[in-house]
């Protein structure tokens, strides 16, 4: 630990950081425009320069190690003119349109501009000119603002392994380029929050606010199961950014374009109102008539001619009540698990459906095996969480199903189960770098746990991973890498409520072939959109959501409920961390909480469930599981005995997901992701012959 | 004697005598009021009346949507959305100002880095229904059509002071 002085302070700082980081230890901030916490160092905006003893010019203090006795002066007037000088350069070919620069009031140069500056131009000459270069539909670019910092390079080589930007020319005419390709990202969105100026800007976003006008709700995510923590900004009741907060063991500072720009998916195609099939036709009513139409269907129906099923956006909270709703009425037909997957049924241990390793643990990994899942696609920060990994020490990532870009160097082991066995077995070089890795993981995709033969394959999962030493009793001490990637935001939270099928009750593909053969007269969609609604047969259908969508069509009846943004829910990530979300803005329209609107049912079938306001609910949950007492927390869980084994079948895995842009009722309903859609996945499907 | 001096007064009217005196000499002064509405008094060139958006010579708006008046009106009077225009340029696609609310500080048109919000001189704007004083774009960039004139005439002599 060398000891240093900043400013006549004597401090101890780690062995390994450079002045700049040191400068922050000790309280004092350092100006900076290139240099980026989590990038490479490029040390060269000079805007960090400050003096170092015996040291015959300023330093610039991000690419300067701290050496044992370095004495630093951050406040000297050579100091302070040398930053005026780096600032008054950099302005020479900034343009001076803040005015018009949607980084205005959140941009880092003008900030610095103030502190730094001078109040006037000494310029006197032409300034240069750039043109716009293209980066895809989610980028705006005004390269004329660049000051050539290259931490946009650096991002997509780094953390996105996508080599598309790039830095061409040389001094004055040197300039960030494209190379007229838009970038293929789904981190892409990030370049906009790393820019220090208004090059890059969101494009969806162009013009729309001013961050000072906007409301701030610090949420998390729903897209996906990670949980990323966000921030919501919304100008009266329309939310009109998503930006990432900062949550080290989750997203870093980094959220995925889904996350970022479905939020115009949260204002189009909404139910916002009750509606009730009236002679074949959805009318709207009222909520009166809409809860005692549903009451009168339920009245005499017995419990096991009903089912629940939860679908992939629902909080904890909402699930809760239906459980209890259902459970009140005698029915054991719930499900949560729209894909058809048998993870987590009754009883099942809490490591079987969970990303055991957490998402930060994977930075201890020294060899990955990715089994039928695509995580750039299923879960993107889990995915740059693994690219970092692989940034670091370029650890092996072996791969068992089709065989996509993950940003990062893989190996291929083959396409379906045969391979999964062959590696059980221990034959194949991979085989041998698995056993002689000292913290191994395996990431198990919830597609292949989906498939008719899931059980079968995740008890062969299970036993590859105790082979090798990924968990139970022959793995490192703490250390668990078997992970089930979760792809949805309310799985988890669901198979810890326990919303699946109770005793006698029937599944999935009970409910369906149930409701096929007229032997569910009521089903309740919670927002379910994915199930196939042809098969739902003579069934009624209530439809519990906020968009327009399969559920919808189909339904009887539909209670409009609200989405992620516009209620307090609990949500439960991949690893078992239980977060809170947070309400930005109110449903649109009569929509409702989705607890109340249960609640209030309840209360007319003549069965009130026992709360009647969020703190209440929130009791119960912790009741149904004390995991819920416990915020932003993982708790390993225990390794048990989980999966059947048995045959499995020879059928290459397939992806679950084979467009990330849309996978839920709200990026379906949003023009950014069908743009992406369009840019970005039809070629690939074309490319395949897939496209049907 | 302070009753006969009050009895001399009443008596010969001097009192009267003196107000008709007074009188006289005003009406031979030159008038201080104005014939409102058909005569008015100066304005400065600084005065805030009414206000205005502007446009270029071209006719293109000014207005680019940076938000700086919304930003420091005081009484919460403006009200502005955006979107980029056709060409990709910065528009707004509503510019709203409540005139019930304005208290005429004139800090919008200090804020405008384009010069496109200025309160011109008019201040006769007097309507019969609240609804109307809720100035939206197309009022005001009719106002400024209209009040060019005199607005172009107003900056130009408070410039040298700028």
């Amino acid at each position: 630990m060398p000891k240093i002085t900043i400013n006549g302070r004597e401090i101890e700082v780690p062995a390994g950081v450079n002045v700049l980081q040191a400068c922050e230890m000790a309280g004092i901030e350092i100006p900076r425009f290139c240099y980026h916490d989590r990038l490479s160092v490029a040390g060269n905006c000079r805007m960090c320069l400050v003096e170092m003893e015996r040291a015959p010019k300023p330093i610039a203090s991000c690419a300067m190690p701290v050496g044992e006795g370095m004495v630093i002066h951050t406040d000297t007037p050579a100091v302070q003119k040398a930053r005026n000088g780096v600032m008054e350069f950099l302005l020479i070919n900034h343009p001076l349109d803040c005015p018009i620069c949607d980084q205005g009031g959140e941009c880092d140069l003008q900030d610095q501009a103030m502190a730094y500056g001078y109040d006037r131009s000494r310029f006197e000459e032409n300034k240069r000119a750039v043109s716009e270069k293209y980066m895809g539909p989610l980028i705006k670019t005004i390269m004329t603002r660049c000051i050539q910092c290259t931490r946009c390079v650096r991002f997509a080589t780094e953390i996105a392994g996508v080599e598309d930007i790039g830095m061409v020319n040389r001094g004055e005419n040197a300039e960030i380029t494209t190379l007229e390709r838009a970038i293929d990202s789904e981190l892409s969105g990030n370049l906009v929050d790393i820019c220090p100026v208004g090059a890059l800007t969101s494009a969806p976003y162009a013009f729309v606010a001013r961050p000072w006008e906007l409301r701030k709700t610090m949420s998390v995510d729903v897209m996906d199961a990670v949980g990323s923590n966000i921030r919501v900004d919304a100008r009266g009741r329309e939310v009109l950014r998503v930006l990432p907060r900062l949550h080290e063991d989750i997203n870093e500072e980094w959220i995925s374009d889904k996350t970022r720009h479905v939020r115009d998916g949260l204002s189009r195609q909404r139910l916002d109102r009750p509606y009730l099939r009236i002679d074949g036709k959805l009318r709207p009513v009222s909520w009166e008539e809409a809860l005692t139409a549903v009451a009168e269907r339920l009245r005499g129906l017995p419990g096991e001619r009903m089912a629940a099923i939860a679908g992939d956006l629902c909080d904890a909270e909402s699930m809760l009540a239906l459980k209890d709703f259902m459970t009140g009425l005698g029915s054991p037909n719930l499900e949560c698990r729209q894909d058809g997957s048998k993870v987590g049924g009754m009883g099942a241990p809490r490591s079987e459906y969970l990303f055991n390793t957490t998402i930060a643990g994977i930075e201890q990994a020294d060899a990955i095996l990715l089994i039928g899942t695509n995580p750039r696609w299923e879960a993107a920060m889990v995915n740059a969480r693994i690219r970092k990994r692989f940034w670091q020490t370029g650890l092996p990532v072996g791969v068992i199903g089709p065989n996509v870009d993950l940003t990062y160097r893989t190996l291929w082991l083959g396409d379906g189960p045969e391979a999964l066995h062959a590696l059980a077995r221990g034959e194949g070089d991979f085989a041998e770098t698995l056993r002689k890795a000292k913290r191994p993981m395996l990431i198990l995709g919830s597609g292949v746990a989906a498939r008719p033969d899931g059980q079968a394959l995740v008890a062969l999962a299970r036993s590859i991973a105790e082979t090798f030493g990924m968990a139970g009793p022959d793995a490192p001490e703490g250390w668990n890498g078997y992970n089930l990637l979760n792809r949805v935001a309310s799985r988890v939270g669901g198979l810890d409520l326990g919303f699946v099928p109770g005793e006698g009750g029937r599944d999935l593909e009970g409910i369906l072939s149930g409701a096929e053969r007229g032997e569910i007269d009521l089903v309740w969609l919670l927002g379910a959109d994915e199930i196939d609604m042809s098969r739902l047969g003579e069934a009624f259908v209530v439809y519990q959501g906020h968009h327009g969508d399969a559920g919808a069509h189909r339904a009887d009846i539909i209670l409009p409920g609200a989405a992620y943004t516009e209620k307090n829910g609990t949500y439960v990530n991949l690893e078992g961390r239980v977060q809170l979300g947070r309400l930005s803005v109110f449903p649109p329209g009569e929509a409702r909480e989705d607890w109340t609107i249960l609640r209030a049912l309840s209360e007319i079938v003549g069965q009130p469930l026992p709360y009647d306001n969020l703190g209440e609910v929130r009791q119960k949950l912790i009741e149904a599981n004390p995991i819920f007492g416990r915020l932003d927390e993982v708790r390993p869980a225990a390794w048990e005995a989980f999966g059947v084994a048995g045959d499995t079948v020879p059928v290459p895995f397939a992806l679950p997901v084979n467009n990330f842009y849309m996978t839920d009722p709200i990026s379906r309903a949003s023009p950014t992701m069908a743009e992406c859609t369009e840019l970005f996945v039809m070629p690939k499907l074309a490319m395949t012959g897939t496209e049907g | 004697m302070a009753f006969v001096d009050r009895t001399v007064r009443s008596l010969f009217l001097t009192e009267l005598l003196a107000g008709m005196w007074l009188t006289l000499r005003y009406f031979f002064r030159p008038k201080v009021t104005l014939n409102y509405p058909h005569e008015k008094g100066p304005l400065s060139p600084r005065f805030r009346g009414e206000h205005a958006l502007r446009r270029y010579p071209n006719g293109e708006e000014r207005c680019i949507a940076c938000k700086l008046c919304e930003a420091i009106c005081p009484a919460l009077a403006i009200t502005i959305e955006a979107e980029p225009r056709a060409d990709g340029s910065r528009r707004t696609t509503r510019y709203d100002i409540d005139m019930t609310k304005c208290i005429y500080c004139g800090y919008c048109q200090e804020a405008c880095p384009v010069d496109a919000i200025v309160q011109g001189p008019n201040f006769e704007f007097a309507t019969e229904t609240r609804a109307e004083l809720f100035y939206n774009r197309e009022k005001l960039l009719d106002n400024g059509d209209r009040w060019e004139y005199e607005i172009a005439l107003n900056i130009a002599k408070d410039a040298p002071y700028r």
